[in-house]
C-alpha cells in the first residue's frame, strides 16, 4: 500500500548521501503536494552495489514555483512538478 | 563583379571535434573494444543502431497526439496510463512510465530533466542539444516564462505553468493544443503539423 495519498502534504527529505540520487538539490526540504501515485521502481542508491532493491513506491509531487525560488517572477498558480521515491518523503 | 568569398572563415570556424580525454571516456572507448572483439555485438550493428537512433524523429509523438484530438476515448486513456496505451501500440519504454501532460486554454506544461537528459526517445527521437544544455536545465525550473518567452511563448497571467522535471523513472510528453481551423483533418493530416517542440512544450502554437 502506497504510504501517502494523493493531495496529502508532504516535505522532501533534505539529506546528501555519497551515492547516486535523483533528488535534485532545489527540492530538497521543500514542502509539495502528492499529485499522483506512481508505480514500484529500484532504488537509485542502491544500484551501485546491487539490484535496486527493494522496489520503492514512487510519486509525483507537486510544488508551487513561487515558494521555491525567492523573487519568483511568475503567476502564484505557476507549478513544478517532479518525481520523488517514497523514502524521501516525510509527512508535512 | 567581384570575386570575394560567400562566407566569412571568421565566423564559419569550426571547433576540433575534441579528443577523449577523461579517465571515463577512454574507459568507455575500452569497453566497447572489448565488446566488439568479445563478439557481443559487430561494428556493423553498432552502426546500424546509431544510425536508427540518430534518423528517429518526433513523427511518434506528433501520431499520439494527431490521434488523441480525433480520438477522445483514446486520449482518455492516454492520459489515465500513457504507458500501457503506447504498450498496445507497440512502444515498450520499460522500465519507465510514459505520461503524457494535457495543454489547455488555462494550462501549459514544459518537460526538463535537470539531472541529466532524459527524454522519450521511442517516441520523440534523438533531444535537442539545447534540452541537454546546462543553461535550459537550470533555468527552465528557475524562470520557465522567460525560457518560454525566448522560445517565443508568451503566457499571460490567465495561463498557468507546469514544468515536469524528469527526475526519476517517468517519461514525459506535452499533449499540445489543437488549433482552430483543422476541423475535419484526418489523423495524418494533424500529426503532420505537430512539432518536436510543442511536445517538449517549448512551443504552444501550432501552425496550420
Amino acid at each position: 500500500m502506497p504510504r501517502f495519498h494523493v493531495g496529502q502534504r508532504v516535505r522532501i527529505a533534505a539529506r546528501t548521501p555519497p551515492v547516486h540520487h535523483r533528488v535534485p538539490a532545489y527540492a530538497k526540504g521543500r514542502l509539495g503536494v502528492i499529485e499522483r501515485i506512481c508505480g514500484r521502481h529500484g532504488q537509485p542508491e542502491r544500484f551501485i552495489r546491487g539490484d535496486g532493491r527493494p522496489p520503492t513506491r514512487l510519486y509525483r509531487v507537486r510544488l508551487a514555483l513561487a515558494e521555491l525560488w525567492p523573487g519568483y517572477r511568475g503567476q502564484a498558480a505557476d507549478k513544478l512538478e517532479l518525481e520523488v521515491f517514497e523514502h524521501w518523503l516525510e509527512q508535512a | 563583379m567581384s570575386d570575394h568569398h560567400d562566407h566569412d572563415h571568421d565566423r564559419t570556424f569550426q571547433p576540433d571535434h575534441p579528443e577523449p580525454t577523461s579517465a571515463a571516456a577512454r574507459v568507455g572507448l575500452a569497453l566497447r573494444e572489448l565488446l566488439l572483439e568479445a563478439g557481443f555485438y559487430t561494428a556493423e550493428e553498432e552502426r546500424a543502431m546509431i544510425a536508427k537512433m540518430q534518423g528517429a524523429g518526433p513523427e511518434n509523438g506528433a501520431h499520439l497526439a494527431a490521434r488523441a484530438w480525433t480520438e477522445e476515448d483514446f486520449k482518455t486513456r492516454l492520459l489515465e496510463d500513457g504507458t500501457e496505451t503506447i504498450r498496445e501500440l507497440g512502444f515498450e519504454l520499460a522500465p519507465t512510465e510514459f505520461t503524457v501532460l494535457e495543454n489547455t486554454d488555462r494550462v501549459h506544461n514544459v518537460i526538463v530533466c535537470t539531472l541529466c537528459s532524459c527524454y522519450p526517445r521511442a517516441l520523440l527521437g534523438m533531444s535537442p542539444a539545447w534540452y541537454k544544455s546546462r543553461a535550459y536545465r537550470s533555468r527552465v525550473v528557475r524562470e520557465p516564462r522567460s525560457v518560454l518567452a525566448e522560445f517565443g511563448v508568451r503566457l499571460d497571467e490567465t495561463v498557468e505553468v507546469r514544468v515536469h522535471d524528469s527526475t526519476a523513472e517517468l517519461r514525459y510528453m506535452v499533449l499540445p493544443q489543437r488549433p482552430r481551423g483543422t476541423e475535419g483533418w484526418s489523423e495524418s493530416a494533424l500529426a503532420a503539423i505537430v512539432t518536436r517542440d510543442s511536445l517538449i512544450g517549448t512551443q504552444r502554437q501550432l501552425k496550420v
